[in-house]
């Protein structure tokens, strides 16, 4: 057993020991933008599953983190909360709760969508997406278009007389789910089980001759991801302390796909690049704005996408994963070095 | 051979669907043997792969019973005819493209695992003799098919024939009972479509296989198909062996009618 | 029974505005098989074309006719030349790229629009220029029939009308429908594919300025991200009709504003959105293909 989860639990603990070093030198603001980090990497990562993997295009993403973080905000802000170690744990169960309730909701979209493929999944996804934001406007308990503020931060810890500060406790929270999320989906994709994904994106047609149940496959994909994407919207509901069903916009699930797509689809490793990239750069391009003196983010942003298709259309990594790249990259080297070597002796060899 | 119905695998009755206005295949009627290699053939048009199609659960006939092992199967999606031992090639080769040729394989016999998502997730026992099981029996196949130095390239990437091959390769590792080919030489030349045929002709001892087997040429047909069902215009002409066939009047005409008219 | 009349007359010419702009869907679709998520955008770059005209010209203080069709053809050519561009530096380059790349960079180019508008026109609602005034026409059976109510469906038919005679009674139109078959074999007839790609945007984009403008004039409030909502109800009705179909988008577009001011009066305004939703899954999952659309079967 110990084998099998040796692997996340050292990336859990590089990932904490990074942080916490560099926590010294950063400031709030920082942090907030590290947390943040991680919640799009689990926002990236589950869609990459429905979207990278199995192929299907869906743009609702953002609907079922809105079930998620409200099923969670829900439970903290009516049902019960408490501060420290406990607060942590019932945090943990709540988002659970919310992952498991958007899953039920990706479960519903799924059967009956997912027998349409492309733009009119793209299309009828983004429209349940709305559909569950405008649901969510008239739901008055919920606090309808003003939404629900002063949610809870996650708690710091007290163990004896020293206290680990919300933002460690936080970013261990998050990073927690980000690392379950990324080897259960790497574990699922690159298996002989995982292989169904791929068939289904690769030829549907075919898939089904061989024996894959498509639309099975189809909807398993999609309720996994919307769990996660349930998941991830919780996190950000403490993070920001404050959401509405605005927050839950068509914007957040194109933000969602340009991860993927940036990224690469059907590359997790690559997500998670993207994913950091996404939520830095707009922090990045902060002293632009001052210098010109108007809010080119977004365009820039925007003509990015665009330009990411037309010049390198399979994203950052394709879909190939980190390791793979790396080790070609260092056969090509290896290549050239070789090469370079033998010129080199032929010529030594020639003038001597 | 005898007629027996415990010898029977397919039983097609009445088989008949239409497109629009067009009746594509009409009242078709036919059975294959247990361990029998017989041969759909007849012009272009004819409506062999539709029948394919029917057979595969791709369209759903519009009239007539397919009796699949002694169970009709016409409700069944493709994917459960497929479990149930059916298994095919595609006329104009239908790989994971972007897979490698040993996940090609793989993903054919992938309706033989059962291990499940926590299996994969947590590395269980069971799952790890399942892969290497299924991984063994991939490359086996794929030596047979003088594949296995390819088992990490793409499959897109394959020259043309290999691409049949590989088809072929993914269909058996599911270990169908019933191999539909269509066209399996298609675009080969003579001493590929030779070894090709020598091929089928020996993984069809090693796994016991029945075979349907769509094909344009006649020669080919006629010289490993036990039994041979000969198509026009989605209506049977002649059903036999080949010496029948061959003597048919209907079967000449529909064949060489074109060539008379010169 | 008044209000039923006015709510219909409503209906009939959100009707006919949702219309115009499906029918840019449809077309782009018919030819390219793809959904030109910008299409939205160029319909707001109309209205704010018509918008900047009006006082370059000073419009607003010379009312009339002559003024309001400087409008049409400001927003028209606006938008023609938006498409035109669109077409020819973003899509054109992924002619054969995969489906999904192209969508993506159709969404992108709907995000630069509407960000760049919101940079160059600013983010606050602009009031459309008022250069008809809404004289009540005459009274029937209790109901004002207005001038805008008849502007709305009168310039939204003449404009189909025209579509219509380009697409069934010229060359470029029958190139276009040659295209929409089979653009292989089309290419292989003689057909220049990539100018009856372009003149489909172009077409599909000049209505969506008629439908800017009518809007303007009907509901006179314009900011950069008027598109959206517009834009995808313009979709749903195309879906609904059976998109890549003609009829399919007009018919589609009447039944989406006519329910539209229908949930609108009898039931509650907070639905008005939830409504083209809820029609487009419905429809999607009873009838993928739409009203007037067929039925396509994969070949293998």
């Amino acid at each position: 057993m110990r084998s099998k989860i040796r692997a996340p639990l050292l990336a859990l603990l590089i990932v904490n020991v990074l942080v916490m070093l560099l926590g010294f030198f950063t400031d709030a603001y920082v942090q907030l933008n590290i947390l943040f980090i991680v919640v799009n990497v689990l926002m990236a990562l589950s869609l990459n599953l429905v979207n990278g993997f199995t192929g299907q295009f869906s743009l609702g993403h953002a609907g079922f983190m809105a079930v998620g973080a409200y099923t969670a905000v829900f439970f903290v802000t009516k049902i019960y909360f408490a501060p420290g170690l406990l607060g942590l744990f019932l945090i943990g169960i709540y988002s659970i709760a919310g992952g498991l309730l958007a899953a039920l909701a990706g479960y519903l979209v799924g059967l009956p969508s997912l027998r349409l493929r492309g733009d009119y999944l793209a299309i009828v996804t983004l429209g349940f997406g709305e559909i569950i934001r405008v649901v969510l406007l008239n739901m008055e308990f919920l606090g309808g278009p003003r939404g629900i503020a002063g949610i809870p931060p996650i708690p710091s810890i007290q163990i004896g007389s020293f206290e680990i500060s919300s933002f460690y406790v936080a970013f261990f929270y998050a990073s927690s789910w980000a690392v379950v999320c990324f080897f259960s989906l790497w574990r699922l994709c690159y298996s002989q089980y995982g292989l169904s994904f791929l068939g289904v994106r690769e030829d549907e047609i075919a898939a089904e001759a061989m024996g894959v149940p498509t639309t099975k496959v189809k909807v398993r994909a999609f309720v996994l991801s919307s769990f996660f994407a349930g998941v991830a919207g919780s996190l950000m509901a403490h993070f920001t302390s404050y959401i509405s069903p605005a927050s839950f916009s068509f914007l957040l699930s194109v933000n969602a796909v340009i991860m993927v797509v940036l990224g690469g689809m059907g590359s997790l490793t690559g997500s998670i690049l993207a994913a950091a990239i996404i939520t830095v750069l707009p922090e990045a391009l902060r002293p632009l704005q001052e210098i010109t003196g108007v809010d080119l983010r977004m365009v820039i942003y925007a003509l990015a996408l665009v330009l990411i298709m037309i010049i390198r259309p399979t994203g950052l990594f394709g879909d190939r994963e980190w390791p793979e790249i790396w080790r070609s990259w260092k056969t090509t080297r290896n290549l050239k070095k070789q090469t370079a070597a033998q010129k080199q002796s032929q010529s030594a060899r020639s003038s001597s | 051979m005898s007629l027996s119905s415990e010898n029977l695998l397919l039983e097609v009755k009445d088989l008949s669907i239409q497109f629009g206005g067009l009746k594509a295949v009409d009242s078709l009627n036919f059975s294959v043997q247990k361990g029998q290699l017989k041969g759909l053939i007849g012009p272009n048009g004819a409506g062999k792969t539709t029948v394919f199609n029917m057979l595969t659960g791709v369209y759903q006939p519009s009239r007539g019973e397919i009796c699949f092992r002694g169970q009709i199967i016409n409700r069944l999606k493709p994917h459960e005819r497929c479990r149930r031992g059916m298994a095919r090639t595609f006329q104009n080769i239908r790989l994971f493209r972007e897979l490698t040729v040993l996940d090609n394989v793989l993903l054919g016999s992938h309706q033989k695992l059962t291990y499940g998502i926590f299996d994969s997730l947590f590395f269980t026992k069971k799952f790890h003799t399942e892969q290497k099981q299924n991984l063994d029996k991939a490359l086996h196949l794929l030596n047979l098919f003088d594949l296995a130095n390819k088992s990490e390239l793409r499959a897109a990437g394959l020259p043309y024939g290999q691409q049949r091959k590989l088809e072929i390769v993914r269909a058996l590792a599911g270990e169908p009972r019933l191999l539909l080919l269509d066209e399996p030489a298609a675009g080969m030349n003579h001493s590929e479509t030779d070894q090709l045929m020598t091929l089928i002709g020996r993984v069809r001892k090693e796994f016991d296989l029945t075979i349907l087997l769509i094909e344009h040429d006649m020669k080919l047909v006629m010289g490993i198909c036990e039994d041979i069902l000969v198509l026009d215009h989605g209506v049977k002409l002649e059903e036999g062996d080949s010496q029948k066939v061959r003597t048919s009047a209907k079967v000449i005409e529909a064949y060489l009618g074109i060539e008379n008219e010169h | 029974m008044q209000d039923l009349i006015q709510h219909l007359i409503n209906g009939l010419g959100l009707g006919a505005i949702y219309a115009l702009i499906a029918l840019g869907y449809t077309m782009v679709y018919g030819v390219l098989q793809m959904i030109n998520f910008a299409h939205s955008d160029v319909y707001m770059v109309g209205a704010f074309a018509a918008y900047y005209a009006a006082r370059w010209f000073n419009l607003e203080s010379m009312p009339g006719v002559v003024s309001f069709a400087i409008l049409l053809l400001a927003a028209i050519t606006g938008c023609a030349l938006l498409g035109l561009l669109i077409e020819r530096f973003a899509y054109r380059p992924l002619r054969n790229a995969p489906k999904l790349n192209i969508l993506i960079t159709a969404i992108g180019v709907s995000l630069l629009l509407e960000y760049s508008g919101q940079v160059i026109f600013g983010a606050d609602p602009k009031v459309f220029p008022e250069v008809l005034n809404n004289t009540p026409l005459f009274e029937m059976a209790g109901v004002s029939f207005k001038l805008f109510d008849f502007l709305v469906i009168g310039v939204g038919l003449v404009a189909m009308a025209v579509l219509h005679f380009l697409i069934y009674h010229t060359k470029q139109g029958r190139a276009m429908r040659a295209v929409s078959v089979n653009p292989r074999v089309a290419s292989i007839l003689g057909v220049n594919v990539d100018r009856t790609i372009v003149f489909t945007f172009v077409l599909g984009s000049a209505l969506a300025g008629v439908g800017s403008v009518l809007v303007g004039v009907k509901y006179p409030k314009i900011e950069p991200l008027m598109g959206m909502m517009i834009g995808l109800k313009a979709f749903v009705a195309a879906v609904l009709g059976g998109i890549g179909n003609i009829m399919g988008a007009v018919l589609g577009g009447l039944i989406m504003g006519l329910s539209e001011e229908m949930v609108v009066a009898y039931l509650s305004s907070t639905y008005r959105d939830a409504v083209a939703f809820g029609i487009l899954i419905l429809i999607l999952i009873v009838r993928p293909s739409g009203l007037l659309g067929r039925n396509q079967t994969e070949k293998l």
